[in-house]
């Protein structure tokens, strides 16, 4: 079966037109002035991992459209007793889903469910794969800042193997001609990431990355998946972490991006944090006007 | 060994092109099958006087085919396949025997079960081969029985679905294994690097989140188990499913050094590649995995210049709720007995122009010569009267439900193949027929 109309299952396959759609849409969306665009409709959110900032937004991007939502966690639900992804997709469409918001560990889950049930299925997030939503929002943010995609470079510095945000982040990109540095040692960032979209090179070094560049994205290394590696958090600190000095060798008016949550003295210093060109809260703010439009679009009202 | 029994009377294969490459025969001849043995083999119309004829005009005639790798499920997996549905598949696909695995529930590797998978009870409608386990419950610390099991009537040892890991393990199974002319079959993957992988690693692996298996998985394996086989005398040594260039390497390396090394090659190892996978769609997922373009056009050209012995399908039948999950969850294997020899004739004969000639061999003399089938793989006067007839030119649709096995987790599901099996004969006796 075919994916429900609607469904948002990754960015690779969506085109560029139906992605400034939902851009432009986006900016139409107030989560301050309630439009009832989904009044009645019932909004399934099941999430296979624990999440704040993509689960309270897609929350609050729902109800400010009138819609209901009920939040399904792996902890203390049927998941927890052993049920199949599947028998969980058939009960929640069973029980009236209109739309299924799905946040997993495994890539590919939101497929699976979308190839056997007939509503639309948003992934917000599938292991190392794809973040649709971030990366829409991250678009949305790149625009209102610089307002347009012609002629940028972006750096994404840090863990991009095992970050489904870079992978989104890439195939987005690039089909607007955006010239994408991923920046790194080869432990996260293997060579093969080139191949991953149009317009995408490797580098190690952080100056070769920052040179020249509008944006500054950065991830968070997570200590658990360093240990196992041959580099260590000081190495990587020295190498790789975002300091004023550092970000002085990027373009006067870069801005820093950061998908979250940060880790303060790790990926990034404070004052880079809190820093001006910092728009780590915007993309936050923008999660929400962004998810509504998803949302929007998955019941054929995003007109 | 379990066999469906002998047909008494006699049964004449008339009209048909025989293809028995063991015997150098490639002509139009006639084969007289009496008392579940090869009675005659002559020019057309030589041989009078049978009790049963089979037109065979327009086909090829040949030893009845020989698949080294089979699961078939029992004991235990019975929601799977069982060893009726297993070999019906098989019959359907042109095999007249068949090599089954050992990782089961429980893990064959006891005489016990040796012989419980030989009872008729099983329902076998083609020949049935034991593998038995080479490590208790092929836990790979400590070797089985191999005398025991050979007495028997095991016909090789493997941990198949794991590697037989430990260096020290693998080195006494193949003395032990020389000892007795038995050979031990490896899985090559060295489980320590693809720990949560779930496809080939490269590029496609990594733009779907996937964690990967790496070539240096399976060649690694391969090399030391070569090196192995090169240094013990007698050692004999039986590749499961190669599936990367760099393992063929080894291999041929082993072969050249005159080790005694043979090894098979699947079907879908030679007609797909990781690129071919859509959207996580589990059928696609088996392991070893399916690989990339050079490592497919390696084993090409391997299957080509007579590298290879054997064409094994690694039929590795699951029940829908083990695969139609997370795609890093679900089961590795797919089925494979009923589209083998299609796939081979496709992209083997008719795309590669690999003769047909070659093709019969990987699935006859080929397998036998890797397990010591005596009496089978070639249809000499005195074989067993095993036959596989087939139409090379004939195009069709294979229709996975309407698949034999129990299981129908295929990525070939729909796909339209040339060339199909039209009778399968077992010990004279017409098992299949299209
Ligand atoms: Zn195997």
């Amino acid at each position: 079966m075919n994916p429900a109309r609607g469904s948002l299952l990754g960015i690779e396959h969506l085109e560029a037109a139906e992605i400034l759609r939902l851009l432009k849409f986006a900016r139409r969306m107030n989560p301050d002035k309630p439009r009832p665009l989904l009044k009645g409709k019932r909004v399934l959110l099941l999430f296979y991992e624990a999440s704040t900032r993509t689960r309270s937004s897609f929350e609050i991007a729902a109800k400010s459209m009138g819609a209901h939502t009920v939040l399904i966690q792996s902890a203390g639900s049927s998941i927890e007793k052993g049920e199949s992804l599947l028998d969980t997709g058939y009960t929640v469409r069973a029980v009236g889903a209109d739309i299924i918001v799905i946040r997993h560990p495994n890539a590919g889950a939101p497929y699976v469910m979308a190839q056997h049930l007939d509503v639309p299925v948003i992934n917000a997030g599938d292991g190392l794969h794809e973040h649709p939503s971030q990366a829409l929002l991250d678009a949305y943010t790149i625009l209102r800042n610089k307002k347009t995609f012609k002629g940028l470079q972006i750096a994404i510095v840090g863990d991009i193997f095992h970050s489904r945000v870079a992978r989104s982040a890439c195939h987005l990109l690039s089909k607007f001609g955006v010239k994408i540095i991923l920046c790194g040692p080869p432990e996260l960032v293997p060579d093969i990431a080139t191949t991953i979209a149009p317009g995408v090179r490797v580098t190690r070094h952080i100056e070769d990355a920052l040179r020249g560049t509008d944006v500054v994205m950065l991830l968070r290394v997570q200590k658990e998946r360093l240990s196992g590696m041959k580099i260590d958090l000081p190495e990587y600190v020295a190498r790789y972490q975002m300091t004023p000095a550092r970000l002085k060798m990027a373009k006067k008016d870069a801005i820093v991006m950061h998908p979250g949550p940060i880790i303060r003295g790790l990926e990034l210093t404070s004052e880079v944090a809190d820093g001006t060109q910092a728009r780590i809260l915007e993309e936050v703010r923008n999660g929400v006007p962004t998810r509504m439009a998803i949302l929007a679009r998955a019941m054929g009202k995003m007109r | 060994m379990t066999s469906p029994g002998k047909n008494r009377s006699s049964l004449l294969i008339k009209g048909g092109h025989l293809i028995d490459p063991a015997a150098r025969i490639d002509a139009p001849m006639d084969v007289l099958l009496k008392d579940g043995r090869v009675a005659e083999v002559a020019p057309p119309n030589k041989i009078k006087g049978a009790d049963e004829k089979f037109d065979a005009r327009g086909l090829i005639v040949a030893p009845g085919f020989i698949d080294l790798h089979a699961h078939l499920r029992e004991p235990g997996q019975t929601h799977n396949e069982t060893i009726a549905t297993g070999t019906a598949a098989a019959a359907a696909g042109g095999f007249t025997s068949v090599c089954t695995m050992p990782n089961t529930v429980p893990v064959v590797d006891s005489v016990e079960w040796i012989e419980w998978l030989c009872q008729p009870e099983r329902g076998a409608v083609v020949n049935v081969f034991a593998i038995a386990a080479a490590t208790r419950s092929s836990k790979g610390a400590t070797l089985t029985d191999f005398r025991a099991l050979h007495t028997a009537g095991a016909i090789a040892v493997t941990d198949d679905g794991k590697p037989i890991l430990e260096d020290g393990i693998m080195r006494e199974a193949l003395v032990l294994g020389g000892e007795l002319n038995f050979p031990v079959v490896q899985h090559a993957e060295d489980t320590r690097m693809t720990e949560n992988c779930s496809m080939h690693a490269g590029a496609r692996s990594f733009r779907l989140g996937l964690r990967g298996m790496t070539a240096a998985a399976e060649a690694s394996i391969v090399e030391r188990d070569v090196q192995l086989a090169m240094q013990i005398p007698n050692a004999r040594l039986h590749v499961a499913h190669l599936s990367t260039a760099d393992a063929l390497k080894s291999v041929r390396r082993g072969k050249r050094a005159k080790a005694r090394v043979t090894f098979e090659v699947t079907p879908h190892h030679f007609t797909l590649t990781d690129e071919d996978m859509r959207d996580y769609d589990s059928n696609y997922k088996m392991n070893p995995p399916l690989r990339s373009a050079s490592d497919l056009e390696a084993i090409l050209v391997a299957l080509a210049d007579g590298t290879v012995d054997a064409i094994a399908t690694d039929h590795a039948p699951h029940a829908a709720h083990e695969k139609e999950m997370e795609f890093e969850r679900a089961a590795f294997g797919i089925t494979g007995l009923e589209t083998a020899l299609a796939l081979s004739i496709t992209r083997l004969h008719r795309e590669k122009r690999i003769p047909l000639a070659r093709i019969v061999e990987l699935f006859t003399a080929g397998p036998a010569r890797c397990f010591d089938l005596r009496g089978r793989g070639s249809l000499v006067r005195g074989s067993v009267a095993d036959v596989t007839v087939f139409d090379p030119k004939k195009k069709w649709t294979f229709d996975a439900a309407k698949s034999r096995s129990k299981s129908k987790n295929t990525p070939f599901d729909g796909w339209q193949l040339t060339g199909k099996v039209v009778a399968t004969i077992v010990g004279g006796k017409i098992v299949y027929s299209a």
